[in-house]
């Protein structure tokens, strides 16, 4: 179904494929693997997997980094979620993630990679220094870029009218970076520092296919007040 | 039908020859604008606001960064040799190994360079290393690409020249052949290919680059 639209697409999964994810709940870049099989009405076998005791089928898959999410269709494995994405935009058709126009699909895929070496590092780093000025001051520098990016582009969202590889890849700051903040009493998205930004993670986290692919935020909440909460 | 096609670099950039390389390949004609990156263009500022780096390829006068984006760019808008597989597994395959070129091989050979070959700098660097000599092993073809290089063997173009380089001007052993066989002879393979050869720098230059940088005093 296309979240914009709600037209039914048909996908072509055939009765055959074998489709899994090994990932863990709570994992944004499994979720973005999540978010785009939803979105492609893709089903899926989910198999969680403890990282302090991954699984041998995880290690085997995954020698270099031995990290989730992998993906395994009909026994190949894929690692590394932006990598998984574009293998499954292409295997299936139906609602695209990546644009059709090629200019338009580097300007995508640069983003992504932005937000993957630059943004998602600056704003984590916020959460360990629990607020420290400078790291807060680098990351605000990062996420001006994509509030610029929303500004000049003026659509709902990264992608336009509908979702595409940029918000999935921003889903972490869409929601796990909300979550921090609130775990942790610190502003860092906020409205009036990033009002455009602000506006697309609620509408982000608004559409049917992003909420069946993230885990209950209180979980979040608890988890990081943990993780990165003061003695 | 007009083609402008540009690319903003630095002769001695191991990233902007990926770029080079690849249009070599395709046998695209290319204006180069020489950057000095002491004094930045106002046009590459322009064009890449967030990292102000090169290689920007520019085709008709829509700028893209990241040199692995600008390959992928160039692979779907110009047909001819390809530099990424047509199968959906092995293309994924291909980029997954280029990330790995990227995120992991090339910062640890670096710092086994910045530190003088530090023997647990290099340990590190040799361990990424492993997994490409393995995946050559598995392959057992001349190139990542197989008989053709593509996406993978270009991004490892670093491996290729500059880590000789480094290894002459600094007096280190980076990449012993006993223990990667298999990527040594990549590496002679690759610096074979012509559109290679013509997208490289003379190894004078990333040599002297590394002495003046990071030779002892």
């Amino acid at each position: 179904m296309n979240p914009a639209t709600e037209e039914l697409i048909p996908v072509h999964q055939k009765m055959e494929d074998e489709v899994k994810l090994h990932s863990f709940r709570g994992s944004p870049y499994g979720c973005r693997v999540e978010i785009a099989l939803k979105l492609k009405g893709i089903s899926y076998q989910f198999i969680q997997e403890d990282l302090n005791n991954k699984s041998q089928h995880l290690l085997k898959y995954n020698p270099v980094y031995k990290k989730v999410p992998v993906f395994v269709h009909n026994g190949n494995p894929i690692s590394e979620s932006l990598v998984i994405i574009e293998y499954i935009d292409q295997l299936w058709k139906g609602v695209p993630v990546l644009p059709q126009d090629a200019y338009k699909k580097a300007q995508a895929r640069f983003w992504a990679k932005f937000i993957d070496e630059k943004c998602i590092p600056a704003v984590f780093k916020v959460f360990g220094s629990h607020g420290d000025e400078q790291d807060v001051a680098e990351a605000n520098e990062q996420l001006q870029f994509l509030e610029n990016e929303l500004s000049v582009k003026g659509n709902k969202f990264f992608g336009g009218n509908n979702i595409g590889l940029v918000d999935i890849c921003a889903s972490y700051i869409a929601f796990w970076a909300g979550a921090a903040e609130e775990a942790l009493g610190i502003e860092l998205v906020t409205k009036d520092k990033f009002p455009k930004l602000k506006e697309w993670c609620d509408n982000y986290i608004n559409c049917q296919v992003v909420k069946d692919g993230l885990p209950p935020r209180e979980r979040l909440v608890a988890y990081y007040k943990w993780r990165f909460g003061k003695a | 039908m007009a083609n402008e096609v540009k690319l903003h670099g630095v002769t001695g950039s191991p990233f902007v020859c990926r770029v080079k390389i690849a249009l070599n390949l395709k046998g695209i004609k290319y204006e180069f604008v020489a950057e000095d990156l002491s004094n930045k263009s106002a046009d590459l500022l322009k064009y890449n606001p967030v990292y102000k780096k090169v290689p920007v390829f520019v085709h008709n006068g829509n700028p893209i960064s990241e040199s692995l984006v600008i390959l992928e760019y160039i692979d779907e808008v110009w047909k001819g040799v390809p530099i990424l597989p047509q199968d959906a597994y092995e293309k994924a395959q291909a980029r997954f190994w280029a990330k790995v070129i990227d995120d992991k091989c090339i910062p640890a050979i670096f710092k086994a360079i910045v530190s003088h070959g530090e023997k647990q700098a290099v340990a590190e660097a040799h361990e990424t290393l492993q997994f490409l000599e393995n995946e050559l092993k598995v392959k057992g073809s001349k190139f990542f690409g197989g008989d053709n290089i593509n996406l993978v063997d270009i991004s490892a173009t670093f491996i290729a020249l500059w880590v000789g380089a480094a290894e002459e001007a600094l007096g280190l052993e980076l990449l012993p052949r006993d223990k990667f066989p298999k990527i040594k002879e990549w590496c002679d393979n690759y610096l074979n290919c012509q559109a290679v050869k013509d997208g490289l720098p003379p190894r004078e230059l990333p040599v002297g680059f590394f002495k003046s940088r990071f030779g002892k005093a």
